[in-house]
């Protein structure tokens, strides 16, 4: 079946367009939103499952599938707008080339998601993982003004715009932004940027877990204008202590009046500032360290409960590698080894919090078990099952948003 | 369908007098915040309760008659009115503020709160609901979430879909769910997000959990008055590139700041000026004398003639007290105003501007242009009589006109009022008709049998056919 396959997707993407995985399974790697259309159409109508793929910066390319769909030919910049600070860009991009071509015109997508700098902004979107500057900047829902998607049976919907407010019609997009790409292929993002910040300044403490939650409580208390204040466990700092990290960005002087202020609304621990040139490589290296394990976990909780969630977390699953939101964003991140039990077993036990655990990545075995999802709350298993039939109605693409 | 025994039946759920059936009591119902649309609804039915809420959403779905949810009646689009054949539920009387949690900066509303009465609410303890539209000392926040309104302190921090976070909603068969979580993150994928402007078209938000946020330490209002409306777009741009955010940035065109001058709410704004633009910068107050120092020159370089400052409340509340009252002044100028709501991308402002006056003067018209410019989102209100059929029709064809010209440089037909009735026809101009049908597709599967504020937003005729598939088909008869 895989030869017809192939051949059937060099008819309609040309040979160039079609590879075999290290499996000999069929990969067609369209370079157009159309063509991605034309290979979702075709597998609509043969019945053939799809694993859709990145750039492998992510989750491992190991989902069962009659073929893969690579986003890989789609990664460029199609436009850029330093006056409205605006860009559109194909999924496949991977951040980090991203990342500096903005910069070149002194631009800046203000996200810093988990991973290899390298992973493709359409992982980003599909995983809705944010990094520590969500504290300031929000969330990657938050800087997206509008995306196209192709959906499991090779519809192209255009959702949202270019413009940096915009009510016309169902925010679609929303549906796509964390649907680890159960409802479609994205394929085109607009992206709301900021102009570079003129001053970018990171101070580190370390100390024990409890002392440095209890300093991003008064840090909030303080209400200092900060955009990162994240916790880091000693594994994943490479410490022998835990550390919190605080970001300052903005104008040279309001930055340097908040970290003149900073030691002073956390007077029992001493904060060192990292040189600047150290700064970039601290926070790329914090992303990474997540990977460092095969499974990441988050949870969405807030900072009054972090204390007994991350108590919880390191019961069920063991010390992993741990960064936690000590700010107003809250949220904790964990990479480790688990097994599906104990991972159901966590969920659980938070769900009785009210607090939602996403399965951010681990092998297909364990996803297909535990689901990116599960637990939800009465009534939304359904409609997301509707949702899933409207946008993939032959259930053809090979993701497990729920788990058995 | 709509009947007297309706009525009663309703009533036995609501109390008879929450219940209006007859024509003189229809009336105050007719309009939403937008005079060019108006429609009698056959019922207005006004729960007191969320126990009644569910009731009469349940029995209305049993009956199967369609029903428009209403907040205040401030929305811009013509989106909370309703035709003879449906039943108008107005949520004012949903107005508990349910739990204000200040350690996690959450509060959880009923629909009919009142947008600036929550902020009041939470104001001792040193905390605001962000998201503030023109009408917020009247309209509600259940009204928000289903326009996901903006207002001039979005710039920074972002509209409505950013500050909610769970949502029990109501579904147009009765049931219940729950979206979101307070916590911000998602039970699967962000069905928060999806809720938030679909127009009452989904359901009803009967429990709304939002964000708070510290109220500034400092905030500095500026006020500059330029010679002309590009210099001030322009100014608009430069301010934004220099990486710095104004917690808000307005802009009044010299036909808007007249109007103001002229009216009770005379603001002290140079009446001679082109354009007048606000700045609001906020924050620690050193972040704000920092940013002030960078954004004076900015505004000067650009040809400000004069640029006045405000820190206290009082001063404060004078240099935005034109801006706040734009509306009610235009209110003098004619009896009816067509306000519009297109965006552009803000580096196309000035072109725009130019195009909208080059429109204004074809059509003979007056248009004031009083709007969001960090954002690009520009309301040219053109004012009118309705009794005149002939200069009816030049409003609809300029409206149109300008409409175009903001969908050509890449804008989109609405920042913050909505599609409701008034844009419904524009859609098309910014949607392929796949788009469209995946609209009309999400809607059914939170609302199979069409039942909820039915007409509006999706254009059907102008959809391509979903949920066409064998499989989909299956599905949706078991739904």
């Amino acid at each position: 079946m895989s030869d017809s396959i192939a051949l059937r997707l060099r008819q309609l993407l040309g040979n160039e367009a079609v590879e075999r995985d290290a499996s000999g399974l069929p990969r067609a790697v369209p370079d157009s939103t159309e063509n991605a259309a034309r290979v979702l159409s075709a597998a609509h109508e043969q019945g053939w499952r799809v694993r859709i793929e990145g750039r492998g910066g992510w989750l491992a390319a190991d989902a069962p599938a009659d073929l893969a769909l690579s986003t890989q030919s789609l990664a460029r910049l199609t436009s850029v707008s330093p006056a409205d600070l605006v860009a559109s860009v194909e999924a496949g991009v991977p951040l980090d080339q991203l990342h500096r071509r903005l910069a070149d015109d002194g631009m800046w997508f203000a996200v810093d998601p988990p991973g290899r700098p390298e992973r493709s902004l359409g992982s980003v979107i599909a995983t809705a993982a944010s990094g520590p500057l969500r504290q300031g900047f929000g969330t990657i829902r938050d800087h997206i003004l509008g995306l196209t998607v192709v959906t499991g049976d090779g519809r192209i919907v255009r959702a949202g715009g270019k413009v940096v407010k915009n009510v016309a019609g169902y925010d679609l997009g929303k549906l796509q932004i964390g649907g680890f790409g159960g409802f479609g292929l994205v394929t085109e993002l607009n992206l709301r940027l900021r102009a570079l910040p003129r001053a970018d300044r990171t101070l580190i403490a370390r100390a024990s877990r409890d002392r440095l939650t209890n300093a991003g409580r008064t840090i909030t208390e303080g209400r200092l204008a900060l955009h990162a204040l994240e916790l880091f466990s000693p594994a994943l700092a490479a410490e022998s202590d835990w550390v919190l990290a605080a970001r300052f960005l903005g104008t040279e002087e309001g930055v340097a009046a908040e970290v003149h202020r900073l030691p002073s609304v956390t007077e029992e621990i001493t904060w060192q500032e990292l040189p600047a040139d150290r700064t970039a490589a601290f926070w790329h290296l914090a992303a990474r360290a997540t990977l460092g394990g095969a499974v990441t976990i988050r949870l969405g909780v807030l900072q009054p409960g972090l204390d007994d969630v991350l108590d919880l977390v390191r019961d069920v699953l063991g010390e992993g590698l741990v960064s936690a939101g000590a700010g107003t964003a809250g949220g904790i991140r964990w990479s480790g080894e688990a097994q599906p039990d104990a991972l159901r077993s966590l969920r659980h036990q938070v769900a009785q919090q009210e607090i939602p655990m996403t399965l951010e990545r681990a092998p297909w075995t364990l996803r297909r078990q535990v689901g990116h999802f599960g637990a939800y709350r009465e009534g939304v298993g359904q409609l997301v099952d509707r949702l899933r039939g409207t946008f993939d109605p032959g259930a053809l693409l090979s993701v497990a948003l729920s788990g058995e | 369908m709509i009947n007297a025994a309706l009525a009663e039946e309703l009533g036995r759920i609501v109390g008879p007098r929450w219940v209006r059936h007859r024509r003189a009591e229809l009336a105050t119902y007719t309009m939403d915040g937008l005079p060019t649309h108006e429609s009698y609804p056959g019922i207005v039915v006004l729960p007191g309760s969320r126990d009644e809420l569910i009731a009469v959403v349940q029995f209305l779905h049993r009956k199967r008659v369609p029903f428009v949810p209403r907040g205040a009646g401030t929305g811009l689009s013509g989106g909370a009115i309703a035709d003879g054949n449906a039943v108008l539920v107005a949520l004012t009387r949903l107005t508990r503020i349910i739990s204000v949690d200040p350690v996690a900066r959450r509060a959880v509303l009923e629909p009919g709160v009142v947008n600036a009465r929550l902020s009041e609410a939470v104001a001792p303890m040193g905390l605001q609901y962000v998201p503030d539209p023109s009408s917020q000392t009247a309209c509600t926040v259940g009204g928000n979430v289903a326009e996901n309104a903006g207002g001039p302190h979005c710039l920074k921090a972002g509209v409505t879909t950013n500050h909610v976070v769970e949502l029990e909603v109501l579904l147009p068969d009765g049931s219940l769910v729950h979206l979101g979580s307070r916590h911000g993150d998602a039970w699967g994928p962000d069905l928060v997000g999806l809720f938030v402007g679909s127009e009452g078209m989904f359901g009803i938000a009967c429990a709304i959990t939002v964000k708070l946020e510290p109220i500034p330490a400092s905030i500095r209002t500026m006020l500059a008055d330029f010679p002309s409306v590009r210099g001030a777009s322009e100014a608009v741009s430069a301010i934004i590139a220099s990486g710095i955010v104004p917690a808000a940035l307005e802009m009044m065109d010299q036909a808007c700041v007249m109007a103001v001058e002229s009216s009770i709410y005379a603001a002290g704004y140079p009446t001679d000026a082109a354009a007048v633009l606000l700045v609001e910068l906020d924050g620690a107050p050193s972040a704000v004398e920092a940013e002030y120092a960078v954004v004076e020159p900015i505004l000067r370089r650009h040809g400000a003639r004069t640029v006045q400052s405000a820190d206290t409340p009082l001063e404060r509340a004078r240099l935005w007290q034109g801006r706040k009252k734009a509306f009610g002044a235009m209110g003098r100028v004619a009896p009816d105003l067509a306000v519009q709501d297109a965006v552009v991308p803000r580096s196309a402002l000035p072109d725009i501007l130019d195009q909208v006056n080059a429109i204004r003067d074809r059509y003979q018209l007056k248009i004031s242009n009083v709007f969001h410019a960090g954002d690009g989102n520009l309301h040219p209100n053109i004012s009118f009589d309705r009794r005149d059929p002939e200069l009816s029709e030049r409003v609809q064809a300029a409206s149109r006109e300008i409409m175009k010209v903001c969908v050509a440089a890449g804008g989109s037909i609405t920042g913050e009022h909505g599609v409701g009735s008034d844009k419904i026809d524009y859609m098309p101009l910014i949607f392929d008709a796949e788009t469209l049908g995946a609209m009309q597709a999400v809607r059914r599967v939170f609302d199979p049998a069409e039942l909820a504020n039915p007409g509006k937003v999706v254009p059907v005729r102008a959809c391509r056919e979903w949920a066409g598939t064998p499989a989909a088909r299956a599905r949706q008869e078991v739904a």
